[in-house]
C-alpha cells in the first residue's frame, strides 16, 4: 500500500501476535476522518491496535502508518504526534495534576517555562482549574478521566488516542467530554480516535468507525458520507385499500417495499416534502396508522456486524 | 490573557533536544525526595566526615603546630592509600543508606500507578527512562562520594606538594574510579529492584537486605565446599577488592582483582536483564 498525504492512520495487512496468540489478523484499511471511532466487543483487539500504533507492539507482519510515518521504524516520530488518554488510571497518585501534566509536557519536548503554562490551560480547559493544586490521588473517577485528556493534549499532538474516554462520566460530564472532543476536533484541527462501548457517544462525534472482531476488520462506516447522503428512511402502516399507492410515491422519487400486510419501508428523497406523502393518502383514501422516521443507527450496524 | 480565560491552542513552537529529556526524570525526583526534612538531613550529614577529613588533611600537613606546643608529631599521621580508602569505605556506606531511602521510590511509585504507559506514549524511550532514574542516585551519590573524594585529594595536593602527587597519582583515578563503580552497583540493584517490587517498604528492604543475603550466601558456599569463590557474590567484598586493587593495597578477601571485576559486570548485566523484563508500557501476558 502506498502512502496517502491525508490518510491519518493506514493498516496494510497489519498482523500482531503476542505471545503465541494471534491478536491482531491482517488488518487492510486507511482512515482519513476527523474522528474515527473503534469499536468491537471485548477481546476484539481494539486495545492491541491502539497499541501497536504507540508503538508498543511490534507488528509481526504488515504494517501501520500514522500520517504516512511508519509506527514500527519513526517510532519516536509518531509518538510526538499522538497524544494518548488510556483506558485505566496511569500517573502517580501523590503528585499534584499541575506538576503532572508539566512533567509530561516536558517529557514531550515543551520548555519547563513552556509546559507549566499549558499545563495551566490544558486543566483549566478541560475543568480542573479549581483543582488543579490537588494531588491525583485524591481526584474522582471524573476528574481524573479529565486531568487524562489533559495529559493527553498538553504538547499540542495532530492526533488523540481517547480509550474509553467517558468511562464512569454522569450524564452531564460525558456530555461535557463529547463537547470537548468536538471542540478539539472543529476548533484545534486535531484528529481524534475514539476507542468506546458506548455506541452513542462514537455516532455522536465520529465521521469513520471500524468494528473489529475477532482480530479482524468486520466492518467498515463512513459515518460522514452517509450523513451527506441525508437519505430518509420512514416506516409507515396504513388501513385501507393501498393499492396504487406504492406506484404514487415511487412518482415523487420514492423507493418503495412492502414490509406486510399494510406495513411499508420507505427510502425518501432529500427535497421531499411530507406533505406530498399525506396528500397521497388523503387522495387513496388511506387511513396512516404509524409513520417513523429512522434510519440504520450504529446500533443497527454494530449488531449486524457481530452476527456476521 | 489570563490562563483561565484562555481556550485550547495547538503547540507549534520550539522543543527541547530530544537528548536531554532524561534529566527531567531527576529534576522532578529532587523536587519530590527533597520535601523529606529527614533526607534532607541526612544528605547534608553526608558531608560531615568529608569536612573532619579535610581538616585532618590540613593538620598533617602542618604539623608545626605540634612543634609549636612543644609535643613532638605523632609518626602515624600521614595521607595515603590507606586515609582514602576508609574514606571510600565511610563514605561508600552512607551512599548505601542514602540508596536504601530513595531508590524504592524511583520506579516502584510509577509501576504501582500503572504510569508506564503515559511515559512511553511520549517521544520518550525506556532506555531513557532508565538512564533518568539512575541519574537520579548517580547524581546525588557522585555529590557525597568521589566530588568530597576528589576535592579532598586536591586539598592535600595543594598542601603537600608535587612530590606528593607524582608519587600518589592513582589514588585520584581510584577515588574515581572506584566510587563511580560503586555508585553504579547500587543504582542498578535499586532500580531493578524496585522495579520487581512495587511495595516502597518491601524494596527498600531488599536493597538493604541484598548485601546480607550475598555475603551469608557467599559464607555457606566457602564453608561447604572449601573455597573462596563464594566471595563472588558477596557484594561488599567485590567492591571492597576493586577499591584495594585500584589504591595498591594487599587484601585477602578470596578475590582476585579480574574475578571481582567480573563479578561486578555480571551483576549489573542481570540488573539491565532486570530492567529490560520489568520496564516495558504493556505487560505481555502469555
Amino acid at each position: 500500500m502506498s502512502t496517502t498525504p491525508d490518510a491519518v492512520i493506514q493498516l496494510d495487512n497489519l498482523s500482531v501476535t503476542l505471545g503465541s496468540r494471534l491478536i491482531l489478523n491482517q488488518l487492510q484499511v486507511e482512515l482519513k476522518g476527523r474522528t474515527i471511532g473503534l469499536l468491537g466487543p471485548n477481546g476484539a483487539g481494539k486495545s492491541t491496535l491502539i497499541n501497536t500504533l504507540l508503538g508498543f507492539y511490534a507488528p509481526s507482519c504488515g504494517t501501520a502508518r500514522v500520517f504516512g510515518y511508519d509506527v514500527n521504524k519513526d517510532t519516536r516520530h509518531v509518538r510526538s504526534l499522538i497524544g494518548y488518554m488510556p483506558e485505566n488510571d496511569s500517573f502517580i497518585a501523590d503528585m499534584n495534576a499541575v506538576t503532572f501534566i508539566r512533567m509530561m509536557g516536558e517529557l514531550s519536548g515543551l520548555p519547563p517555562e513552556t509546559a507549566l503554562e499549558r499545563a495551566h490551560e490544558c486543566l483549566f480547559y478541560v475543568g480542573l482549574g479549581e483543582a488543579r493544586y490537588r494531588k491525583l490521588g485524591t481526584y474522582s473517577l471524573g476528574m481524573k478521566q479529565l486531568a487524562k485528556l489533559a495529559q493527553a493534549i498538553v504538547h499540542g499532538p495532530k492526533l488523540v488516542i481517547l480509550d474509553e474516554p467517558t468511562n464512569g462520566l454522569d450524564p452531564p460530564a460525558r456530555r461535557r467530554m463529547l463537547k470537548m472532543i468536538r471542540e478539539m476536533r472543529d476548533n484545534a484541527g486535531m484528529r481524534i480516535v475514539l476507542c468506546s462501548h458506548l455506541l452513542r457517544d462514537v455516532e455522536d462525534t465520529c465521521e469513520e468507525v471500524i468494528i473489529l472482531k475477532g482480530g479482524s476488520i468486520v466492518h467498515y462506516a463512513d459515518l460522514e458520507a452517509e450523513r451527506r447522503a441525508n437519505k430518509r428512511f420512514v416506516e409507515l402502516e396504513t388501513v385501507g385499500d393501498d393499492e396504487g399507492f406504492a406506484a404514487a410515491m415511487e412518482s415523487l422519487g420514492a423507493t418503495c417495499a412492502m414490509a406486510g400486510k399494510g406495513r411499508w419501508k420507505m427510502v425518501l428523497p432529500a427535497e421531499f416534502s411530507f406533505r406530498d406523502l399525506f396528500k397521497v393518502a388523503s387522495e387513496k383514501d388511506l387511513e396512516l396508522r404509524r409513520l417513523n422516521y429512522r434510519k440504520d443507527t450504529l446500533e443497527d450496524i454494530f449488531l449486524k456486524a457481530m452476527n456476521q | 490573557m489570563a490562563v483561565y480565560k484562555r481556550t485550547y491552542t495547538t503547540y507549534a513552537g520550539p522543543l527541547t533536544p530530544p537528548r536531554t529529556r532524561f534529566l527531567v526524570l531527576p529534576r522532578y525526583c529532587y523536587e519530590r525526595l527533597f520535601q523529606s526534612r529527614f533526607l534532607t538531613g541526612f544528605l547534608v550529614a553526608c558531608f560531615f566526615f568529608p569536612l573532619g577529613c579535610a581538616g585532618y588533611i590540613y593538620l598533617v600537613n602542618n604539623l608545626s603546630v605540634f612543634t609549636s606546643m612543644g609535643v613532638p608529631a605523632p609518626e602515624f599521621l600521614k595521607i595515603d592509600s590507606s586515609f582514602f580508602r576508609f574514606l571510600m569505605n565511610f563514605q561508600g556506606a552512607m551512599a548505601y543508606i542514602l540508596t536504601a531511602l530513595i531508590g524504592p521510590s524511583l520506579i516502584a511509585p510509577d509501576l504501582a500507578n500503572n504510569a508506564l504507559p503515559t511515559y512511553f506514549s511520549r517521544p520518550f524511550s525506556r532506555t531513557e527512562y532508565v538512564i533518568g532514574k539512575v541519574s537520579v542516585l548517580f547524581i546525588l551519590l557522585s555529590i557525597i562520594t568521589w566530588v568530597p573524594g576528589v576535592l579532598l585529594f586536591i586539598l592535600q595536593v595543594s598542601q603537600a606538594g608535587g612530590d606528593w602527587l607524582s608519587n600518589n597519582w592513582f589514588i585520584l583515578r581510584a577515588v574515581v574510579l572506584g566510587q563511580v563503580a560503586w555508585i553504579l552497583l547500587l543504582s542498578l540493584l535499586s532500580v531493578a529492584l524496585s522495579a520487581w517490587v512495587k511495595w516502597k517498604v518491601v524494596a527498600g528492604a531488599l536493597i538493604l537486605g541484598v548485601f546480607g543475603i550475598g555475603a551469608g550466601l557467599a559464607g555457606i558456599i566457602n564453608s561447604i565446599l572449601r573455597t573462596d569463590y563464594g566471595a563472588m557474590i558477596d557484594l561488599s567484598r567485590i567492591m571492597y577488592t576493586i577499591w584495594s586493587d585500584q589504591l595498591n593495597i594487599e587484601t585477602s578477601t578470596g578475590l582476585e582483582p579480574f574475578e571481582a571485576w567480573l563479578s561486578f559486570i555480571a551483576v549489573c548485566v542481570i540488573c539491565l536483564l532486570m530492567l529490560e523484563r520489568k520496564i516495558r508500557p504493556k505487560e505481555i501476558v502469555r
